[in-house]
Order: structure tokens, then C-alpha cells, then sequence
């Protein structure tokens, strides 16, 4: 092989050659963000501002409504409709710690124990979805009926009796009571608990559960120092999956509930449709948002998942 | 660390056995492992090894038989009140605890309050001393290798099980950590049962290795003794590389003497493990590096009592140290001969025609009822 016949080495002439990536290829990531970031300022950021300046005006539905910087709706509506406020919290606390009590086991056994049953029971976690939440929430009120046969098995253990001493229940009702409201939660958003548990609890290493038996861990403790804290992820994501929609529905607490149990998304639904007081209704859903919004981030931090896989 | 605290006994394995529905892993199994050894389970994957080695840690029940440590019969104990730990092949490390906590686990788990000072001294032992604070995910694979034997012993467990612990790591690493092992385990002393499919890493670190295939122990001994004296023709080929060479006894005595290929070898009858009755067949075995080239021009100046085997050279590869050849002849179409690169050797090229010839003491004989390529593509291919 002769010199000639060697690698070609870099042309004279470097011009072309090295010419940077053209501005067509640099902007293809902003190509692809854009029809997000559209729907976004539509659908999202625009109502938003919309919504933040109609919480700060009066005026009346007659004469119109204007911008006075008048935060004490504000003020007002939190005077109003904190028992409503304080109630959502608490149904929608309730309910999540009820989903992490039903969902966890399952979750755990689809992940480790199903086999190859895994994906029906996955399937049958999602079943719910392919009827309208509507229905599946109208059907929980025939569940509760009174005088039905869930609430009298219930009367028959004197369950009802415990649950009235405790102010869930009233007498030999369930429908229109907290209980029944507090259930309707949980039943609607227990998949969203589920699936995250799931995702993470099936990531696990199973050799991780060797190793610690091997190390002395009894299954039980096997759990608690090396599942649970695993599947922390899993527990954030699935709580507050839970835990923010439940805390601003309404369909629960208007279906299920009576006018004691009523929760701020039922309040909110009712100044902005029939009340038609648009600021009170406006300034309502900011505050919820900011009320739900700090409890998230005290939570994220308080968890302290940041450096988990 | 003394020896007195894993002071205990041999681990001993009696007709222990492990089948999954009609698939036997490990067929009935006897062996008993002396106190203080480094012993190692040999073997292609999917010959019962890991098996055998789960089910003395107690991670998989045996279908029959019992697990002894020490006279004592563990076999019904779950593995977290078994006084053995295990080193995994993926180290399983735990991903959410520190260096410091997962070499600590064990002790936690046993309620040992004070940590800090036995920790410190298994990061010493392991040369680890500067990452305690690191999580496993941040740490490189021979780092993480070693937090896991640091884990496994700091609970001075009876038995040290090691399952494939290096098998992840590049081949650079792997010597270093097998010097590294071997270390430990004197300055420790404790028992260790090493799984393993790679030979020269079971050769180079156990006192002693079992061989095993299709979920039987071929054969056991010290290193050199199951490299220089083959019982099966699986060890033969699996443990390095062995010539075989069909032959038919013609007369035994303190010698056997066969006739292959046209010619007659002599092997000692004592490192015959097959039956001698004249006119019987057995294979004839020999290490390709015992062999030596000769040309057959030059024939004459080989002494007298050798075997020879004459032949034709079809290939040869030059790997610095030494040649490669590959020999065709009567005896047996590829016989490998490896060639110390002593002196320049001249007309030892393919085509040539030489004599290969060695001492008969090297020679071994094996039953020609076996199969005779058992073994030979698992040492480079353990997938």
C-alpha cells in the first residue's frame, strides 16, 4: 500500500464541511413543543388570567361586571365557605388514606404475587373507566339506598350504630352522610392510587427482597426497610393523584351528600351556575388551588422522594 | 476478627436435591464443605450450581435432602435465621440506603446498636473508606462488588455464598477482585462457597472445586489434581483443553497400552479411570501443553519411551508466549499442541509433517462410553 492509498486526510479546504447544524434542525424541539404550548395558552393560561381578573371585580350580572382590585372577595368567601373548605380537605384526606389502605395490598399483590393473573387484575383495576364516572356514582347511591341491603347488613352488625356515635352516619341512613360522600371518593379514585403503587412496587428488584431475608430481616421487616421506602414514589404519586382531584370534586358530594356534606367544588359550581356570582366563585377556586397547591409542596418535601429513582 | 467467632463446622449437603415439575436442576447431591475452605461450584449455566448454592443460603427449599452447617440441620430454617450470608450476582444492593447503611443492615436487623465502629472496619477491609456516604447508584461496578461482600461479612456469617460475584465486572477487574476475594478470605477465615462458570477464576482462588453438569457433580478436588487427572471427559474438556484420542487396549500391567491411529501409546494405569480388559475401548487423554513438535525429518532425535503421534500440521497461531498448532492425524483429526516460544523454530508451518510426542505419565485415560466433546464450548460461550 502506497502513502498515496493512506486515510484520506482532512480536506484544504474547510468551508463547507464544518458548517454548524442549520438553524431549521435547532429549532425542531420548539417545532414540537408548539401545539402543546398552544393548547396550554388557550385552554390553560388564558382562563387562568381571565379567571384572576374576574375574582377581583363587582358589579352585577345587570350592569356588568369590572375590574376594582377588590380583594375582599377574597376575604369574604373565605369567611363564608370555610367549613366547606376545611370539609373538602378532610373527605379528601379521608379518602386517600382509605385508597392507600385498599390499593396498597392490591397493588402489592399484582406486582409480586399474581403471576399470571397480572393482567386481568390490572385490567379489571381500569374496568371502572369504561363507564361514565357519572353512573358509576349514580350507582353507588342505589348501593346506599336506604332500607337497601348494604345498609341493612350494616344495621344488622350494629356498624351503623358505631358509625352514627361517631357523626359519619345518621341513624339508619348512609345515603346523604359523610360516610356515604367519603365512599364515593374513594371508590371513584381508587385506580389513580393503584396504578402509580403498582408501577413502582413492580420495579423493585426482587433479589432485593433476598438480599435483606438473607441479611436477618423477617418478611415484615423485609417491608418496612426496604419495600416501603422503595415504593415511596409509588405512595406520593398515587396520593396525589387522589388527593388533588378529590379535594376539588363535587359530583360526589352532590350526589351522595346532602346540603351538610356539601364540599368547595359543590359551593364554586354553585356561585358560578345558579348563584351567578362570578368574583365569589372566581376567588374561591384560587384559593382552593393556592390551599392544595402549599399542601402538595409541604408533602413533596416532607416525603422527601427527591433522590429516589 | 478472630476465628472463634465463626467457629461452627463444615456445611454438609446430604442426597440434597431440587426439581421444578418434571425438570430436575439438581439431581441427589452429597457434599460436605470443610470449615475455613474457599470452594467453588464449577459449571456451565444451567448445570444446578446457583441452585445448589440458593438452597444452602435457604432461598429455594430443597425437594429432597438436608443442609447441615456445623452439625447441626438447617435445612428447615428461612433464610433470615440461617448463619450464612450471600454475596449476589448483581450485588442487589439497596438503591435508597448509603454505603454505611446497607453494610449495617444485617447488624440492625440482629439489634446490634453501635454500628459505626464495625462498619468502619469493613470499609478498611474492603478499601472503601471514602465513599460511606455514597449511594450504590454512585458507585462504579468493582466498588459496588465489594460493598456487597462487605455486607455479607460483617455479619461474620459461618459460610461466605458467593454467587457469580464478578461476573459483572470486566476482565481487568475480575483478577484484581479474585486476589482481592482470596485475601479476604484468608485474613478472614471464614468459609466460602464460590459459584462460578468462568474455570481459571475457580482454579486460581478455591482450595477446592466441584465440577458440575446437568446438575450432577462431575468431580472433585484441589485445582491441579482435577486439571491433571480428569475423571470425565466434561472435566477434561471443560477445565482447559484436553486431546482426546479414541483408542483399543492391547495389554495392561502397570502401564495400559492401547493401540490409535495405527500406532501404540502408553498411559500409567494408575491415572486410568476406565476399565483395561484387552480389546476394550477407552479415550486417551492429554494436556495439548505436555505435547511437543517435532518435524518428521528430525524423528530420530526423540528419545525413546515417548508416545508419538505422527501427523500433519493444518493450522498454528502465534500468540506470543507461546504457538498454537493444530495437528491432523490418524489419531485424532485436530489435536492441539501448545509450543513454549523458547527458540525460533523453522519448518513448523501448515502442511508440515511432524511427530508429536510427550512424556506417557501425562497421559490419562477416560471411558470411551461418554461423550467426548462434553464440555468443549462452555468455557468460552457460559450464555
Amino acid at each position: 500500500m502506497s502513502v498515496t492509498d493512506a486515510p484520506p486526510a482532512p480536506p484544504a479546504s474547510t468551508g463547507p464541511q464544518t458548517r454548524k447544524p442549520s438553524t431549521r434542525k435547532r429549532l425542531v424541539p420548539y417545532w414540537l413543543l408548539l401545539p402543546g404550548i398552544l393548547w396550554l395558552l388557550v385552554f390553560f393560561a388564558l382562563p387562568m388570567v381571565y379567571q384572576a381578573s374576574t375574582s377581583v371585580q363587582t358589579g352585577s350580572l345587570e350592569k356588568g361586571f369590572e375590574v376594582t382590585w377588590h380583594f375582599r372577595t377574597y376575604w369574604d368567601a373565605l369567611a363564608d365557605y370555610y367549613p366547606q373548605f376545611v370539609r373538602s380537605l378532610l373527605y379528601a384526606g379521608t379518602a386517600t388514606v382509605l385508597c392507600l389502605l385498599l390499593g396498597y395490598p392490591l397493588a402489592y399483590l399484582i406486582a409480586f404475587k399474581a403471576g399470571r393473573a397480572r393482567n386481568l387484575v390490572l385490567v379489571l383495576v381500569i374496568a371502572p373507566f369504561f363507564t361514565s364516572f357519572l353512573i358509576r356514582t349514580l350507582a353507588w347511591k342505589t348501593i346506599l339506598a336506604d332500607g337497601g341491603t348494604v345498609v341493612d347488613v350494616l344495621n344488622t352488625l350494629h356498624v351503623l350504630d358505631v358509625t352514627s356515635w361517631l357523626g359519619w352516619t345518621e341513624g339508619d341512613r348512609v345515603l346523604a352522610t359523610p360516610m356515604a360522600v367519603v365512599c364515593g371518593l374513594t371508590y371513584n379514585f381508587l385506580p389513580f392510587m393503584i396504578l402509580p403503587l403498582y408501577t413502582s412496587l413492580e420495579r423493585i428488584d426482587g433479589r432485593l427482597h433476598e438480599a435483606a431475608g438473607d441479611l436477618y430481616a423477617t418478611p415484615a421487616t423485609t417491608f418496612r426497610k426496604v419495600t416501603f421506602p422503595l415504593s415511596m414514589p409509588g405512595v406520593v404519586s398515587g396520593t396525589l393523584l387522589t388527593f388533588i382531584p378529590a379535594s376539588g370534586d363535587y359530583v360526589n358530594a352532590e350526589l351522595l351528600g346532602s346540603t351538610d356534606t356539601k364540599m368547595v367544588g359543590s359551593v364554586i359550581q354553585t356561585q358560578f351556575l345558579r348563584v351567578l356570582d362570578y368574583p365569589t366563585a372566581a376567588a374561591l377556586s384560587f384559593i382552593l388551588m393556592a390551599v392544595v397547591l402549599f399542601a402538595v409542596t409541604v408533602y413533596i418535601r416532607r416525603s422527601g422522594t427527591e433522590d429516589l429513582v | 476478627m478472630t476465628q472463634q467467632q465463626t467457629a461452627g463446622g463444615d456445611v454438609r449437603l446430604t442426597g440434597i436435591s431440587k426439581t421444578y415439575g418434571s425438570f430436575t436442576a439438581v439431581h441427589p447431591l452429597d457434599l460436605t464443605v470443610p470449615q475455613g475452605t474457599f470452594f467453588a461450584l464449577l459449571g456451565a449455566s444451567g448445570c444446578g450450581k446457583t441452585t445448589t448454592l440458593r438452597m444452602i443460603a435457604g432461598l429455594e427449599d430443597a425437594t429432597t435432602g438436608t443442609v447441615s452447617l456445623g452439625g447441626s440441620d438447617i435445612t428447615d430454617l428461612p433464610p433470615y435465621r440461617r448463619p450464612v450470608n450471600t454475596v449476589f450476582q448483581s450485588y442487589a444492593l439497596f438503591p435508597h440506603l448509603d454505603v454505611t447503611e446497607n453494610i449495617a443492615f444485617g447488624l440492625r436487623r440482629r439489634g446490634v446498636k453501635s454500628v459505626k465502629k464495625q462498619v468502619g472496619e469493613m470499609l478498611d477491609l474492603v478499601q472503601l473508606g471514602d465513599f460511606a456516604r455514597r449511594r450504590p447508584h454512585q458507585l462504579s461496578g468493582g466498588q459496588q462488588q465489594r460493598v456487597a461482600v462487605a455486607r455479607a461479612l460483617i455479619n461474620h456469617p459461618q459460610v461466605l455464598l458467593l454467587d457469580e460475584p464478578l461476573g459483572a465486572l470486566d476482565l481487568k477487574l475480575r483478577r484484581q477482585m479474585q486476589l482481592e476475594l482470596k485475601r479476604i478470605q484468608t485474613e478472614v477465615g471464614i468459609t466460602f462457597i464460590h459459584v462460578t462458570h468462568d474455570q481459571e477464576e475457580a482454579m486460581t482462588m478455591a482450595d477446592t472445586v466441584a465440577v458440575m453438569n446437568g446438575g450432577r457433580v462431575e468431580q472433585l478436588g484441589a485445582p491441579a489434581d482435577l486439571y491433571e487427572n480428569p475423571q470425565t471427559t466434561f472435566v477434561a474438556n471443560f477445565l482447559g483443553t484436553s486431546n482426546l484420542i479414541e483408542a483399543e487396549v492391547v495389554s495392561a500391567d502397570t502401564d495400559v497400552t492401547v493401540s490409535a491411529g495405527g500406532g501404540t501409546l502408553r498411559l500409567p494405569a494408575g491415572r486410568c479411570s476406565a476399565p483395561t480388559a484387552r480389546g476394550g475401548r477407552l479415550l486417551l487423554g492429554v494436556r495439548p501443553e505436555k505435547l511437543s513438535l517435532t518435524r518428521a525429518d528430525e524423528a530420530g532425535t526423540i528419545a525413546a519411551g515417548r508416545n508419538r503421534v505422527t501427523g500433519r500440521i493444518v493450522d498454528s497461531s502465534f500468540i506470543g508466549v507461546s504457538t498454537q498448532y493444530v495437528v491432523e492425524s490418524p489419531a485424532g483429526k485436530a489435536l492441539q499442541c501448545y509450543e513454549q516460544n523458547v527458540e525460533h523454530r523453522t519448518g513448523l508451518t501448515p502442511g508440515a509433517e511432524v511427530v508429536l510426542h510427550w512424556n506417557p505419565a501425562h497421559t490419562f485415560g477416560l471411558d470411551a462410553a461418554q461423550d467426548i466433546a462434553a464440555g468443549v464450548e462452555s468455557v468460552e460461550d457460559p450464555a
